[in-house]
Order: C-alpha cells, then structure tokens, then sequence
C-alpha cells in the first residue's frame, strides 16, 4: 500500500480562542481540521474543560511540511505573547494524498 | 441565623466540595443546559408577564439603564488603577467585568423576590440586556483608546449575538407572543423546575468559584477589598437610580443587585480575545470568588433593606 508523507501539527490552546484560531488557519489555506475538548496542566495552571471559560481545545492538522511551517510561524507570531498555547509537530503517513 | 434560601446551600456545598478536592465535577454539557434553562425561563417569565400587562418599554427608564452601564466602569477603573496601581489592561478589565452583569445574580434575586412574595417589574430581563454590554465596551476603550486597533465589528458581533442575550430576548419574545394562555404547557419545565435548576447551576457555581482561591490567594487583599466595596457602591447607585426612575420596591432591589453584580461569562471572554494582556485569573477571580458569593449570601437582602429605607 502505497504512503505519502505529511506532517502532523497539533495545537494545545484556550477554548476561547476557537472561532478566530479556526479563521486563522482557514485564511492561511489549511482545507480540514480536528477540535477536541482537552484539560491539562502547563506553565499557565491547570486548564479545566468543565467550563468553556477556562477549558482548553485540542486543534489538528494534516498537511503539506510547508503549509504546517506557515501555520506555525502565524499562530507563534499571533498568540504566544499572552495566550495559553503549544503546538508540536510529528510525520505521519496518509493514504490519500490528495486530501491533505 | 438568618433563613438561607435552600439554592444558596448548594453554593456554599460546591464551594465546600470543590476547596477539599472532592470527587464532584459536573460535565461541561450540564452546566451549558442548566444555564440555557435559566435564561430562557428568565426571558419567558418576562415575556409572559409583558404579555398580561401591556405597559409596554418605558424609553426614558430604559435609556437610564444603558447610561448606567456606560457610567459604572468609570469609577470601578479609576479604584483599581489609582489605589489598586494595577496595570491599565487590568484595571480595565475589572472595570468592564463589575460595570456589566452576572445572569446567575440575577436569577438567585429572582428567586429571593419570588419566595418573600415581593414583585418586580416584568421588563427587569431588558435592564439585564441593557447592562451587559455597555460596560464591556467601555472597558475595552479605556484599554485600548478610542483609535486602539480593536476588531470593532467582529467584537460588537460577538457582544450582541453572546448566548445570554440570544437566549434572554429569545425567551421573552417567546414568553410575549405565547402569553399566559400559551405557556401552561412549557410550565413545568421552565416555571416550576426553576429553583431546582438554579440549585444545580449554583452547585456548578460553587465548584467553579473554589477552582479561582488559589488565584484569590495570590493576589490577596485588594481583590478582596475590591470585590466588595465596588458591589457595595454600585447597588446603592443602582437603588438611588431604580427609586429616581419610580421603580417598585422588588425592582429597585432588582436594580440595585444588577449593579452590584460582575459579569463573569461575557466580559471574561470579550477580554480574553480583544485585550489579551489583561490578566484573565485576576477579573474572574474577583467576580467568581468574592463578588458573586458576597451577593448571593450578604448582598440581596442587604439590598432589599436598601430599596425598602429608599421607599421610606
């Protein structure tokens, strides 16, 4: 079965930050992406997810090495001035190159 | 001891279980249904009874509640950025959080009201709507400036389409255009249930406000202090305001306690995206873990004997 590499970015950050963050990633050409509720600890305290003032979001993101770059450099430039927000990158393998 | 309303209990259970990290943690999807409960059943309340008595919106009541909100930021800024010395973004931030309204105030007044038999002006939802955003704007242009690079539209959208608006003047157009004669069949739910859900929502709320004392810890005194002097002031404001509009004596004290309550859902999360650098811990504490409790336990009925000497 044939592979094709991409890269994994996944972004840790404030709930609240969803709808602009979602916006940000779709001007920058990002075509699909997967939210999910988190809670953790991190250098700002514990983050909850049992209420949306505090909780925190997962975001991920299959795509191209250099669309992931762009993302990254945007939401760094952006938010990790005063935002609760890490993200990290891994290679993954798809299947359907033509989705991501 | 003073007869504790029994929903005041469940805080005060929430805060208890909470600070001694009890097993207890409600799913975030509870807290939003019970809360959207609330607001609806405020606004169909309203409606309703807008419905039987068509006095209709006094304007010139109204206009005096939005300049209210407009008006309460100011010296809630001036306090904590010339004797609290906080940063501007900070001080703003408390400024919009006490200038504007807690939803949850106001349903635990509502409650009150209802149990001692006093009535209140069946439009107090609008006053609700009046009061929540001005202060908010207010807050972000002592910030900001007026020429500071704020996302105006997206944030006014943000503002007016925020959950608790939508669903409060949803409530009471439905609540109007159903009238008495429609609702008996949403009664149970929205009427009836309503002092079990708002017990529910302030065991949530109890939870929530022991999460914020290691910040209260932190930060000590002065948010202490801040948290109730300010809703202090503001309800007398409010009361002296609420007797200078003609308002009944359950309205005034409804008035009064709006004033003196903190928004700690719209504000925080205007804040969060258009100030950023504004400590978000700081404002939510202080509205959550002092402002909030104060009002539910000592503020209403402390207010309630302010409207009464005010009415004489």
């Amino acid at each position: 079965m044939e592979q094709f590499p991409r890269r994994l970015l996944t972004v840790v950050t404030e709930a609240v930050l969803e709808r602009d963050l979602v916006a940000e990633l779709e001007s920058l050409g990002v075509r699909g992406y997967t939210i999910t509720d988190a809670r953790g600890k991190g250098s700002r305290g514990r983050r909850h997810s049992d209420w949306a003032q505090e909780g925190n979001i997962r975001v991920e993101i299959v795509c191209e090495p250099s669309l992931a770059e762009r993302v990254a450099a945007r939401l760094r430039e952006r938010y990790y001035d005063h935002y609760a927000m890490i993200l990290f990158m891994q290679d993954v393998s798809v299947l359907r190159p033509d989705k991501f | 001891m003073p007869q504790l309303d029994p929903v005041i209990w469940f805080f005060v259970l929430g805060v208890l279980a909470g600070a001694a990290r009890a097993d207890l943690r409600l799913p975030a999807a509870i807290y939003e249904f019970v809360s959207t409960v609330l607001l609806l059943a405020i606004g169909l309340k309203g409606g309703v009874e807008l419905a039987r008595d068509p006095g209709g919106l006094p304007f010139a009541e109204l206009g005096g509640i939005l300049l209210l909100g407009f008006f309460l930021p100011l010296p809630a800024f001036a306090l904590a950025r010339f004797v609290g010395r906080l940063p501007r973004a900070d001080a703003a931030s408390l400024a919009a959080h006490y200038g504007s309204v807690s939803v949850g105030t106001f349903a635990v007044v509502m409650g009150y009201l209802a149990t001692r038999g006093i009535t209140f002006e069946s439009r107090a939802p609008v006053w609700v709507v009046m009061l929540e955003v001005p202060a908010i704007l207010v807050g972000i242009v002592l910030a900001r400036g007026l020429s500071g690079n704020v996302a105006w539209s997206h944030l006014l959208r943000e503002l007016f389409l925020g959950r608790s608006i939508v669903l409060l003047l949803g409530g009471l157009a439905i609540g109007w255009l159903a009238g008495p004669e429609g609702t008996p069949s949403i009664q149970p739910l929205f009427f009836d249930l309503f002092k079990g859900v708002l017990a529910l929502f302030l065991l949530e709320m109890g939870l929530i406000a022991a999460g914020q004392l290691p910040t209260l810890r932190r930060h000590g005194l002065f948010i202490i202090a801040y948290g109730i002097a300010v809703p202090l002031a503001f309800a007398l404001a409010g009361a002296g305001l609420g007797n200078l509009l003609g308002l009944s004596l359950g309205g005034v004290t409804v008035l009064a306690t709006l004033a003196a309550s903190a928004s700690y859902i719209a504000a925080p999360a205007a804040f969060r995206t258009a100030v950023p650098e504004a400590n978000p811990a700081l404002s939510l504490t202080a509205a959550l873990a002092v402002t909030f409790p104060f009002n539910i336990v000592i503020g209403i009925p402390l207010y309630e004997r302010i409207a009464a000497a005010l009415a004489g």
